[in-house]
């Protein structure tokens, strides 16, 4: 039974309900400002310092980024817990490495390459290991990564356990090894804004949306018309194919790949770190997340009094914030002043 | 095909242990639905219990090792109550970062005094010679201990009252606490004994072979294939994963390089959690 009141009603609420959204949309636009800004003034740092060596700390700091907030997209968003994401970026890393070492391709061509490795694997990955809910899956990523380095340490076009260096040649292309590096901070710097810009996308869209209800409830989510399965495994892939043209971006820097450094399992841990330090599920968390870890453990390194035990005082602050501050750094701030959740997205 | 016997013989003597320390990690899932990412370094800690009141002390490593399983009840109560306790309601993410870290203050501390050089508890009883195969005897009374323990664990889950509890609280949790299981005790006794027997294997481990304070990492991710493999939650079930482990490695490097173990064990693990989650052995999910 509706009387004409409760019709009333009901169009008053659609009103509110929509015009709550339009201010939403606007909010969310003043949502990315934050983000870019940190992302820019990270990149024009070194020109206004001029010296390498804050360029070298920054292209940490950037790497750092990106990977988390590529897990973000993941982990903070569809709340599955990737413990081996390393695997994309040393797959990525290996196979671009492997087009410009042994084939000669250039650092344009094989990047892509890395990428849709990665997001190759992710997808198949995706198909297979995505119906695990929780710890199972969490397990299964360990695994993949552990059987990708073994792989890969018996795989002999891929150089087996010595891995591939590049000829110093290569660097000549690119206007010799100290442009490369310039050139190679430039490239991520574009990755990470591109990145993170995703990231905020992602988050605003239908597909967001769907993704964060499969976080809350896959089975309730389902229900509403979500379709898990292929959301997850877009999810799954798009967290994938940065961290693998990065990987190759990040060797060719390097000048040489092994398998030990290139399926990190401590270093996946790390990602996991920093997006849970800024707040998972948020664009501006993994940033945060990112420059705050980094810059920990550069200060840890070098203080003489932590110096020795810096892994254990980054394991307590570690067990700290998952005691006491599970939503992060943004997170928390959100919740604390929700004033200025437009701007904290 | 001597050979082979004597690399068949060898795996399963070493599986024995395997599926020790696996035993401890697959408890605390079973009871608590926690992957417990400190269960390498506790390893380690009990590698370098047995090496420390041996080389130290001069204790019998088989002697240490009751010390060793004590500090190790006892450690793993303090890591469920400063690290666990609060977010054991918490989503995955919450515990696994939690035990990680307690995996990563380990590691620090264990690195800043122990330096990551390599150790060894030099202490051999000789060896065993069965036709042609010649097997060391700590590896016979490694085996023999492992069983002996699980055996142990076996009749204390099932005939004493603490044994009983856990049962219940991994069975359900509520229904345990409305018939007056005291659980957060519970739970806290049986992370304890997870970590018990993490440390007395690995301190068996080190009367095997040379060790760092990083050589848990290895351990622990051969029990979680175990685990896999027997079904997590499933303590015997990690026995017999912990022996099929042990005949894989055994059996692997007669026919391909050695290097091929682990992508095998690694392949093995994510189709068995691909196909059968529950496990080999079908252990029930509660």
């Amino acid at each position: 039974m509706s009387s004409p009141n409760d019709t009333q009603l009901a169009a008053t609420d659609t009103k509110t309900g929509l015009s709550a959204v339009l201010a939403q949309n606007a909010g969310s636009f003043v949502g990315l400002i934050l983000p870019v800004a940190i992302i820019l003034a990270l990149t024009i740092w070194p020109t206004i310092t001029g010296k390498d060596i804050t360029r070298e700390s920054i292209f940490t700091i950037m790497l750092s980024i990106a990977l988390a907030s590529s897990l973000n997209i993941l982990l903070g968003y569809t709340g599955y817990v990737s413990f081996g994401h390393v695997v994309f970026f040393g797959l990525g890393g290996y196979v671009g490495f492997y087009l410009m070492a042994v084939q000669g391709w250039s650092l344009w061509l094989a990047m892509p390459m890395g990428g849709l490795a990665a997001g190759l694997l992710a997808f198949l990955l995706g198909k297979a290991i995505l119906r695990l809910r929780g710890g199972y899956f969490a397990l299964a990523t360990i695994g993949v990564n552990e059987a990708m380095r073994a792989f890969i340490n018996n795989f002999k076009p891929f150089g087996g356990p010595v891995g591939m260096t590049l000829n110093f040649q290569v660097y000549k292309d690119y206007g010799g090894a100290a442009r490369a590096l310039s050139l190679a901070f430039y490239i991520l710097a574009a990755l990470t804004l591109l990145i993170v810009i995703i990231s905020y996308l992602v988050r605003t869209s239908k597909f967001g949306l769907g993704l964060l209800a499969i976080r809350e409830d896959e089975d309730a989510a389902e229900v509403m018309g979500v379709v898990a399965p292929s959301a997850k495994t877009w999810a799954y892939v798009l967290s994938a194919i940065l961290p693998g043209i990065i990987g190759v971006l990040f060797f060719f820097k390097n000048g040489s790949i092994e398998p030990v450094p290139a399926f990190r399992l401590n270093f996946s841990i790390e990602m996991i770190v920093m997006v849970m330090l800024g707040g998972q599920g948020t664009v501006l968390g993994p940033i945060i997340g990112g420059v705050g870890y980094q810059s920990l453990r550069g200060f840890l390194l070098t203080s003489p009094l932590f110096k020795n035990i810096q892994l254990a005082v980054a394991g307590a602050l570690l067990l700290v914030i998952v005691l006491f501050v599970p939503a992060g750094l943004v997170g928390w701030l959100r919740n604390r002043f929700p004033a200025l959740r437009r701007v904290l997205q | 095909m001597d050979f082979l016997l004597t690399s068949i013989l060898d795996g399963l003597l070493l599986g024995f242990v395997y599926g020790l320390a696996a035993m401890g990690l697959t408890l605390i899932w079973g009871v608590m639905n926690v992957i417990n990412l400190s269960h390498g370094p506790i390893i380690s800690l009990g590698m370098f219990g047995v090496y420390l009141l041996f080389s130290g002390l001069g204790i019998n490593p088989y002697v240490a090792l009751i010390f060793v399983a004590i500090f190790g009840l006892l450690l793993g109560i303090v890591i469920y109550f400063v690290a666990v306790n609060r977010v054991i309601n918490a989503p995955h993410l919450s515990t696994l970062l939690a035990t990680f870290s307690v995996a990563m203050i380990i590691t620090g501390l264990g690195t800043a005094v122990f330096s990551a050089s390599p150790r060894n508890v030099d202490y051999s009883l000789g060896s065993f010679t069965l036709g042609s195969a010649t097997i060391p005897i700590n590896r016979i009374v490694a085996a023999a201990l492992s069983m002996l323990i699980t055996a142990g664990l076996y009749i204390y889950l099932r005939r004493t009252r603490s044994g009983r509890y856990i049962r219940a609280v991994a069975n359900n949790r509520n229904a345990a606490e409305l018939m007056g299981v005291p659980s957060v005790r519970i739970l806290a006794l049986s992370f304890g004994i997870g970590t018990m027997l993490a440390t007395v294997a690995g301190g068996l481990i080190a009367t095997l072979f040379p060790f760092t304070i990083l050589a848990g990492g290895t351990y622990e991710l051969k029990s979680f294939v175990i685990g896999v493999l027997g079904g997590l939650g499933n303590p015997v079930g990690a026995l017999l994963g912990g022996l099929i482990l042990g005949v894989l490695e055994g059996i692997i490097p007669t026919f391909m390089p050695a290097t091929w173990v682990p992508v095998i064990e690694f392949i093995l693990f994510v189709l068995i959690l691909m196909v059968r989650p529950q496990g080999l052995f079908g252990a029930k999910k509660s």
